[in-house]
């Protein structure tokens, strides 16, 4: 298209040049796509074929079989497992628990530094700031701790809580929030809204577009969160389908059911996918509205 | 409508006064222009007004109540700003809606306000639209919508006009004095714009450094400014300003190249006394007799078209502005007799920069 402004149409020098990005870009989404096709293609052959070690590139004729085991069943054809749609749920409630209680523990405490004259707000920001530091990984022995003495663990509360305090999106927040005009907030003032009607009727949709992109990165942290669920469940029926996926995939005594970890790896990737689909809309919107 | 008292009103921060203790009763739908330069404190004396800021020492007094301890929301008033601070994500309905709707105004009393407001500014047809799809004129009366709606005591205007392009700017100055004239609510109107102080106001109050110069009326502050800097800052060009001294027998003053200019009312008393002597540029006149002038050096011709800016120097070396009407009638390096208009001239004290009264 462009290459018209800018070169005659016979310009074949051109054509190769703007051909180029394409190429690239091609090649970069089938390096990337080509795991997730294998996924899908295993996710509808029986186990037996998988188990061969020579997959087929084209779909097969199991697939209803292998989702609906996958979805409902424990048992497999050679080992026993948390149905996914189980564990489909308790990763929804997770990531959706931290994605949320992130988004309003930090609009809430960004708004108190960004806007409030209060003694030690510079100390307690700087708190929330050196928190960075400290990612769950660091201090996940002494939060365990904790989180069994209250008699957390095996619980949503314990899954969730201890991952929702985000300096991340504090700091976000109040980056936002500093961009916002005196006189705005003057204004509303004088209009006769206090501090609370200012937030709802006035901060909060103005953060619509941050609260989305927010949420996008902040459940998909939370889906993928590893390391902290299987310190803090126990039983199989608090499994997320992170740990599910890694405790279907046997230590080499008993045979994989392949096609079952293909199902279940592919139910596992689609409600990030939906979150990014369905909010990216939003996303966009939000930007193309460009009233700031 | 109510009258605004600012009484002996002060503020510091911290070791440094801003505001040195002003004093002004404004009128019951009168319309007062702060003016002065950046920094001079007239936002701060404003926004303590509306609230905005806390007042070190003194008394705000609207409608006959003291509001130094009440919150912006409760002092009665309605304030519009520079940057029109509208709300980005409501309608211009519900812009002009939201303060009333705190209120708990019924419905159906906003509607009818906000209609009547939207047609005084003929908004008729942009109320279900977002500020972002509105022209800053449209803005800025949105903003005033808002503050009308209200049915406020006073109205509060922080430069209103500084964000628009100078056209839009002659046309909303002129849009601002109607809608006063018209609900004749009591105005407090900061600006560093003189020509909307000249046009807008009833009286001004000319600030420097947290100080009042002068209250008045625009022509008075024109016509009698009662110090060097309101001589400076009022006029445009601004006024001439030369060492003088008072003739020995006080009929006239002397410039400093010899030249005696008569003074309208003698001041034997002053014989001899060293002045500032003020000369507007559009009081000269090129003098046809050649009589009691001093021959000025055209260094810079400025045609404006209605009038013309003459850019001059005495032989002394003092810079000389001249405005005369209609097209230049000289050129660079032409000598010209210039003289003032009779009763023309402005003394000033030497060390006060204060005005030398009549």
């Amino acid at each position: 298209m462009s290459n018209e402004h800018t070169a005659g149409p016979h310009s074949v020098g051109r054509r190769l040049i703007d051909l180029v990005p394409h190429i690239v870009l091609i090649v970069g989404v089938l390096i990337f796509a080509f795991p997730i096709y294998v996924t899908l293609i295993g996710s509808t052959w029986d186990a037996a074929t998988i188990g061969r070690g020579s997959l087929p590139m084209t779909p097969g004729g199991e697939a209803w079989t292998n989702y609906s085991q996958a979805w409902s069943e424990s048992h497999g054809e050679r080992a026993s497992y948390t149905p996914v749609r189980l564990m489909l749920m308790n990763s929804l409630i997770m990531a959706l628990s931290i994605a949320v209680g992130k988004i309003a523990i930090s609009i809430l405490s960004a708004y108190a530094v960004a806007f409030f004259r209060f003694p030690l707000r510079m100390v307690f920001f700087w708190m929330i700031f050196i928190t960075l530091m400290l990612p769950v990984e660091v201090r996940i022995i002494p939060t365990y701790k904790v989180v069994a003495d209250l008699g957390m663990i095996d619980s949503y509360a314990g899954l969730a809580i201890p991952l929702i305090a985000s300096a991340t999106a504090t700091l976000l927040f109040r980056q936002f929030f500093l961009t916002i005009p005196d006189e705005l907030v003057e204004a509303a003032k004088i209009d006769g809204a206090g501090p609370l009607r200012f937030f709802f009727d006035i901060l909060l949709p103005l953060s619509k577009t941050n609260i989305a992109a927010l949420f996008v990165i902040l459940f998909i942290y939370g889906w993928n969160q590893y390391l902290w669920p299987l310190l803090v469940t126990n039983s199989a029926d608090m499994e997320t389908i992170v740990i599910g996926i890694t405790k279907m995939i046997g230590t080499g005594e008993a045979a994989n059911d392949w096609n079952l970890i293909m199902a279940t790896t592919v139910m596992a990737m689609l409600p990030p996918v939906a979150v990014v689909v369905f909010m990216q809309r939003w996303f966009i919107k939000g930007l193309v509205d460009s009233e700031k | 409508m109510a009258t605004v008292e600012i009484k002996n009103v002060r503020k510091s921060y911290g070791p440094v006064e801003a505001i040195k203790g002003i004093d002004i009763a404004i009128q019951d739908g009168e319309f007062l222009v702060l003016l002065g330069p950046s920094g001079c404190g007239k936002s701060t004396l404003l926004r303590m007004v509306a609230g905005l800021e806390s007042i070190t020492g003194g008394q705000v007094v609207i409608g006959g109540r003291v509001v130094n301890d009440l919150e912006p929301k409760d002092r009665d008033i309605a304030m519009v700003f520079q940057n029109y601070a509208l709300y980005p994500h409501m309608s211009v309905f519900d812009n002009m809606a939201y303060g009333l709707k705190i209120r708990g105004v019924d419905k159906a009393e906003i509607e009818s306000r906000v209609a009547k407001a939207a047609e005084i500014l003929e908004l008729g047809r942009f109320l279900t639209r977002r500020p972002s799809q509105l022209s800053g004129g449209q803005r800025q009366r949105v903003a005033m919508g808002r503050a009308i709606v209200r049915e406020p005591a006073a109205f509060l205007f922080d430069e209103p006009l500084s964000n628009l392009d100078a056209k839009l700017r002659t046309q909303m100055r002129i849009e601002i004095k109607r809608l006063q004239d018209r609900l004749g609510i009591t105005s407090l109107y900061v600006t560093h714009d003189q020509v909307e102080a000249m046009t807008l106001a009833d009286r001004v109050l000319v600030m420097n450094h947290g100080v009042a110069e002068q209250i008045g009326t625009p022509l008075e502050v024109y016509q009698r400014p009662a110090s060097l800097f309101v001589a400076g800052f009022i006029g445009s060009p601004p006024m001439n300003v030369l060492d003088a001294v008072i003739d020995p027998s006080g009929q006239g003053v002397m410039m400093p190249g010899g030249a005696l200019l008569p003074l309208a009312r003698p001041r034997p008393n002053d014989a001899n006394r060293p002045v500032k002597l003020g000369i507007r540029p559009e009081h000269l006149a090129i003098n046809e007799d050649g009589l009691d002038t001093s021959p000025v050096l055209v260094e810079l011709v400025e045609a404006l078209g209605a009038d013309t800016v003459v850019y001059g120097r005495l032989p002394d070396g003092e810079p000389l502005l001249i405005r005369m009407s209609g097209l230049p009638s000289c050129t660079e390096g032409d000598r010209l007799a210039v003289a003032p208009q009779p009763g023309a001239l402005h003394l000033f004290d030497t060390a006060t920069g204060r005005r030398l009264e009549d």
